[in-house]
């Protein structure tokens, strides 16, 4: 399985992080953005920092995956910071008053403000979802914390079922387009050059055999559940079960006090805190 | 002489990702020209790696791949200075002869499958057509090649590989397994390559589809003369079957040689999950009871043969076989 692909960006490491709770992860997520939301003062900015670092120096990830997961949404932390610099209204005046434009001090706090909460954001639940997380075990979380929609008649576990499938089977899939594409290749195939219409009917021999494999796959997949007595989720027990221990107790729990801690930290607007 | 010679030859999975991997390490050989060479290793031993360096699907991270002595991956720069003094390209300015340097090299880079026929492992997912026919002629017809020849070709290929004519109409999605293996060989035989190269031919097949395979191998090869790589991992396939072996181990080579050479070493082999095929170790062992019997035997034939004859021996004397 070693080839090079990976799905997702789920980075093998044995950490803390690793090792917790997959729901726990997942409540984790949901309190740390409204942790991020909760911040209006430099100290809380601070302390949120300063908890997204703790996180990442425990996940064991390096620094250069966690900024490389911050690239693709440069461009919306730069464009909303320069809205907020240019557009806040304030009191404190930084340009000269001739100016045209002008730029508040409130503006520019707004703006490292808004950098902090989108960076800490994407940081926070990469480290928690994404990077540590297998996408199969954050399939098995959600069904589990959706479970109770069960009782209005929801097919959790059978959406559940669809995606571990579905994501069971993209390497794979990806694989066999790779050894198709080889296999043609090697009978003197070209998907490069050529007119639009000609690279479109080069895809021909990929897409057959892919598309054939495909629905044999899934036949033969349809045939080994139904040998072994699958019919959906009603009373099925699941060979890894997913346990709470005291570390994820104690994970929530400080996730819990930052919190807390930040809207205290608010009131002591050290610098600047915003209305 | 060697048709292909690998120099130094490393290739690395992943590289920089936490599922890097070596497949390749330093591995210099050469592929003697006219013959069937077997290379033999267990799964992650860089047979197959090998195998797509040697058509260009792949290119090796560093070292060179010799076909005819020529490097299959070689670069402006590499040739620059050698071509320069051929007769074509000498007069033309520096810059034209770049572009024409560049342009045969493309060219070559294309045509090397042509060259050098790789049969993938299971090659029957790569049927796509709507007859078997048209798909044993995909590769003759990305070469360029007019009707007529295609056709020959194509019959060709069915012929060595044993496809009766009736079923060169049919859809190849309706074949059984066998057949549709054969089918995909024959799409490469069709090629005309000068090196035919086939991962595991007969992985999944039951013993006959295998010798039906292996036979039509053999045929080909002894009709066209050129040159056949067979990676495997079965030994008893090997040694009936190969003129020379070439044994991979955690992609080094762990020895090379003809049959004998090879299974000469044994205790190397069994340290990497190989064995000499079972016919060998049982004559092995009748060896060390006291019947004296040659050493080289590979094949249940030609055992059987040589027990048979020791039996006719003894007993022509009114002996018994002891």
């Amino acid at each position: 399985m070693s080839n090079g692909i990976s799905f997702g960006q789920y980075y093998p490491a044995d950490s803390l992080l690793h090792r917790l709770d997959p729901r726990t992860k997942v409540l984790m997520t949901v309190l740390y953005i409204v942790c991020t939301f909760l911040c209006r003062s430099l100290l809380s900015f601070a302390v949120l920092t300063a908890s997204a670092i703790v996180l990442v120096a425990i996940s064991r990830i390096p620094i250069r995956m966690i900024l490389s997961s911050l690239r693709p949404i440069l461009f919306i932390i730069v464009f909303t910071s320069l809205i907020n610099v240019f557009m806040t209204r304030g009191e404190q005046l930084l340009t000269p008053p001739e100016w045209k434009i002008k730029i508040y001090a409130e503006g520019i706090w707004t703006a490292f403000f808004m950098i902090l909460r989108i960076s800490t954001l994407i940081i926070g639940t990469s480290v928690f979802l994404t990077y540590t997380t297998t996408p199969i075990a954050l399939t098995d979380a959600l069904e589990a914390l959706l479970s109770p929609l069960k009782k209005i008649k929801i097919p959790v576990h059978d959406f559940a079922m669809m995606m571990t499938i579905a994501l069971r089977f993209i390497p794979t899939l990806s694989e066999e387009t790779r050894k198709i594409m080889n296999a043609q290749k090697a009978r003197g195939a070209d998907f490069t050059s050529g007119s639009l219409l000609r690279r479109a009917k080069a895809l021909i021999p990929i897409l057959v055999p892919l598309f054939v494999s495909a629905f044999n796959r899934a036949f033969e997949l349809a045939a080994a559940m139904e040998c072994r007595c699958y019919h959906g989720g009603e009373g099925r027990t699941r060979l890894k079960v997913l346990r709470f221990r005291a570390v994820d107790f104690v994970m929530l729990v400080l996730l819990v006090g930052v919190g807390v801690g930040l809207v205290f930290l608010n009131r002591n607007g050290l610098g600047y805190a915003m209305k | 002489m060697n048709k292909i010679f690998l120099e130094n030859v490393s290739y690395i999975y992943g590289e920089g990702t936490p599922f890097e991997q070596k497949a390749l390490d330093g591995v210099s050989v050469g592929i003697p020209e006219g013959c069937i060479t077997g290379i033999i290793g267990h799964t992650g031993s860089g047979k197959s790696t090998m195998m797509q360096l040697l058509n260009g699907l792949a290119v090796p991270k560093s070292g060179r791949i010799l076909l005819d002595g020529d490097d299959i991956n070689a670069r402006l720069e590499d040739v620059f200075d050698d071509w320069r003094t051929l007769p074509e390209y000498c007069e033309l300015s520096k810059r034209a002869a770049k572009k024409r340097i560049r342009r045969e090299l493309a060219e070559r880079r294309r045509k090397l499958c042509f060259r050098v026929g790789l049969v993938m492992q299971y090659p029957e997912y790569q049927l796509f057509e709507e007859t078997v026919f048209k798909d044993i002629a995909y590769g003759p017809t990305n070469m360029g090649l007019s009707e007529e020849e295609i056709r020959e070709r194509v019959l060709e290929a069915a012929r060595f590989t044993g496809l009766s004519e009736d079923l060169l109409e049919k859809s190849p999605f309706d074949l059984s397994g066998g057949q549709k293996r054969r089918v995909a060989l024959a799409g490469v035989i069709a090629m005309r390559p000068e090196v035919l190269v086939l991962d595991e031919p007969a992985a999944g097949l039951d013993p006959r589809g295998r010798d039906f395979i292996f036979e039509g191998i053999r045929n080909y090869q002894k009709c066209a003369g050129n040159t056949v790589l067979i990676v495997s991992h079965s030994m008893e396939d090997m040694a009936r079957y190969c003129d020379n072996m070439i044994v991979m181990a955690d992609g080094k080579i762990l020895a090379e040689g003809d049959v004998e050479t090879v299974f000469s070493y044994v205790d190397e082999l069994s340290t990497v999950g190989l064995d000499i095929p079972q016919i060998t170790h049982l004559v092995q062992l009748l060896r060390k009871k006291g019947l004296l019997l040659p050493e080289n035997l590979y094949t249940v034939e030609s055992a059987t043969e040589a027990i048979l004859a020791k039996y006719r021996q003894k007993s022509g004397k009114g002996g018994s076989l002891q």
